[in-house]
């Protein structure tokens, strides 16, 4: 197990430094000079090369790259054009808010997901499959930002229940735990929620279906094991794979809000992208991109792990 | 599902000479889920092309007075706009651009990912590493994440649109390519093949892509739901297309003002937008049971 956990790290180390390649060239793929959208119009030439130095952006790329990547490492992600602060102080607290929403959609979404793809999967071709099976092929058809609307539509706007946006009665400062502001996470986890649980769901179901079809379980049932007895082994086998597809989704709400935080002005990671791409603050948008970046490799790295202990079939492969 | 299969037990032999895409043509027809879908999206297709013969309103002539009628209002059937501009004639021509931006990425994605995955399926090796280690590393961005990156940094319009949407999807059939490539490329036919002379340039195109092509196919027909999605999402958030065009995501942005006025016209275009990746992804769904004869 020790060495399988130290070949997957081994093997994430060039996956990381191709991400921070990534993220380094997002601002050099940029049409003309990065500095050219913080400088005024009538700049002087004299100025902008001025900036130019200050910024590093007159030395090689390759130098340049080396650079950024050693402050990186050493937690220093530069500073945001638009504000002056420090790029990881602003993205690690954006990122504490997108990550209660994902855990409360992750919450919400992969119980329905694995509710119904469970019952769909046993009660394969029967109603039941029908209509979950529906329910998740609208979950994973759906835009989501849309969904969003329409649920302030119909919650905010027409009921008046729940708050249209923001995260908290004071602006986005403290969260807390209470119901004033659990009010407003309401409408954001569910609309998250509605694509992981549709991919939950097809992936339980047809994962159900499998292992429902092969012969250990019509032994188990000529055992004369009870049906639940069946059942519990069904969730057994499922699991392992059922946990990669959670664990890939959790990373896919991290690292995919952008959409559904700007429809609820919810303060998290998405809104913070959002604003530096349209204020084109290119070290915020870099940094904020390699951040979700990180956190969605090494949740992968951490499912893989965490999917090789309790199953002993993908350690040998 | 029993009917199905007894369908296609009828269908074989009946007449032998049917190949195997013919049967999946006959199955697919049979399917009412698929063929409800397909004639919604067709529907959706001609109006969009046939725009402007189907005696529309002008999409961009605006009026201060008549904005934000709502549904059913008299020769506004669904409406005006926040501009006063009339919402059918806008939604159906909407339709052009936001297809175009939705199935263009996938439809290169499928040109160029197919190549990649063929090749390094197919040659293996170095070759095999070099390009199948460079798809792992998108697959380290989710893939929203990802296109909004580069939308982000090219800056707004439809060609980045296409180009970040590309992007994304070429790992992802890159390495469905690849993995079914390797399936085929150790069966007996290629084997043949190659012993009879044939070079790789002429196995790959003439023994393997036929044999490979249809998975990469359904695979990439799914992926058109997501793309319709992140493309209008592009658009929403400002990535897309400029106003006053009429593109669905961006419809849905410019409306997102005057749902405490008019909510319902407000909604519209996302419907659309919801309509078509359904579709788009039952009719994928109907193909790959189609094209599964074996079950």
């Amino acid at each position: 197990m020790l060495i399988y956990i130290i070949r997957r790290i081994v093997y994430v180390i060039p996956i990381v430094l191709s991400v921070a390649l990534v993220c380094f060239l997002l601002v050099h793929i940029t049409p003309g000079d990065p500095l050219v959208a913080i400088l005024p119009a009538d700049a002087s030439q004299e100025l902008a090369n001025q900036m130019r130095v200050a910024y590093g952006f007159d030395r090689p790329l390759p130098v340049q790259f080396g650079l950024w990547l050693w402050k990186a490492v050493n937690g220093d992600l530069g500073h945001s054009i638009a504000t002056g602060r420090p790029v990881l102080t602003e993205v690690m607290r954006a990122v504490g808010n997108t990550v209660t929403l994902a855990i409360a959609a992750a919450l919400i979404g992969f119980t329905l997901g694995l509710f119904f793809g469970l019952i769909a999967g046993y009660f394969r071709d029967t109603w039941i499959d029908k209509v979950a099976t529906s329910i998740a092929i609208a979950g994973v058809s759906v835009p989501h930002y849309w969904l969003g609307m329409v649920l302030v539509i119909i919650f905010s706007v027409q009921l008046g229940w729940l708050p249209a946006v923001g995260a908290g009665p004071g602006g986005s400062g403290a969260w807390g735990w209470d119901w004033e502001h659990i009010r407003y996470l309401i409408l954001p986890a569910i609309t998250t929620s509605v694509i992981p649980m549709g991919i939950v769901t097809r992936t339980v179901r047809a994962l159900t279906g499998d292992i429902l079809s092969q012969d250990f379980v019509e032994a188990l049932r000529a055992k004369g094991l009870r049906e639940t007895d069946v059942f519990r082994h069904v969730i057994k086998n499922a699991a392992p794979t059922a946990m990669a597809v959670m664990g890939l989704q959790l990373g896919y709400m991290l690292g995919g809000s952008i959409l559904i935080e700007t429809v609820f002005s919810w303060p998290g990671s998405g809104l913070l992208l959002n604003s530096a791409i349209f204020q084109r603050d290119l070290p915020l948008l870099q940094g904020t991109i390699l951040v979700l970046a990180l956190f969605f490799v090494f949740l992968n790295l951490m499912v893989d792990i965490a999917q090789a202990s309790i199953d002993p079939r993908i350690k040998r492969s | 599902m029993s009917a199905i299969a007894d369908a296609a037990l009828q269908a074989a032999p009946a007449s032998k000479a049917r190949g195997y895409w013919a049967t999946v043509g006959r199955r697919i027809v049979r399917d009412k889920v698929s063929m409800v879908c397909a004639f919604i999206l067709v529907a959706i297709f001609l109006s969009a092309l046939c725009a402007p013969w189907l005696g529309l309103a002008d999409p961009y002539q605006g009026s201060m007075i008549r904005r934000l009628r709502h549904i059913g209002t008299a020769g506004y059937p669904l409406g005006t706009d926040e501009l006063g501009r009339d919402m059918l004639a806008r939604l159906i021509y909407g339709g052009r651009l936001s297809l175009v931006v939705g199935i263009l990425p996938v439809i290169l994605a499928f040109g160029i990912g197919t190549s990649l995955g063929l090749v390094a399926g197919y040659v293996g090796g170095k070759i095999n590493t070099a390009i199948m280690r460079t798809v792992d590393v998108f697959y380290a961005f989710p893939s929203v994440l990802l296109a909004i990156a580069i939308s982000g940094a090219l800056g707004a319009g439809i060609v980045n649109s296409i180009v970040s949407l590309t992007i994304v999807f070429v790992p992802q059939i890159t390495r469905v390519a690849e993995s079914v490539t390797t399936g085929v490329r150790n069966m007996d036919f290629v084997e043949a093949a190659r012993a009879s002379g044939a070079g790789p340039f002429t196995i790959m195109r003439v023994h393997m892509l036929g044999n490979v092509l249809g998975p990469i196919f359904v695979y990439a027909t799914g992926l058109i739901s997501v793309s319709m999605i992140l493309a209008a999402g592009l658009s929403f958030l400002g990535l897309g297309t400029k106003p006053p065009e009429p593109e669905w995501g961006l419809m849905l942005n410019t409306l997102r003002t005057a749902i405490y006025i008019n909510p319902w016209v407000a909604a519209l275009p996302g419907a659309m937008i919801f309509a078509v990746s359904i579709c788009f992804n039952l009719l994928s769904d109907g193909m790959r049971s189609a094209m599964d004869i074996r079950n």
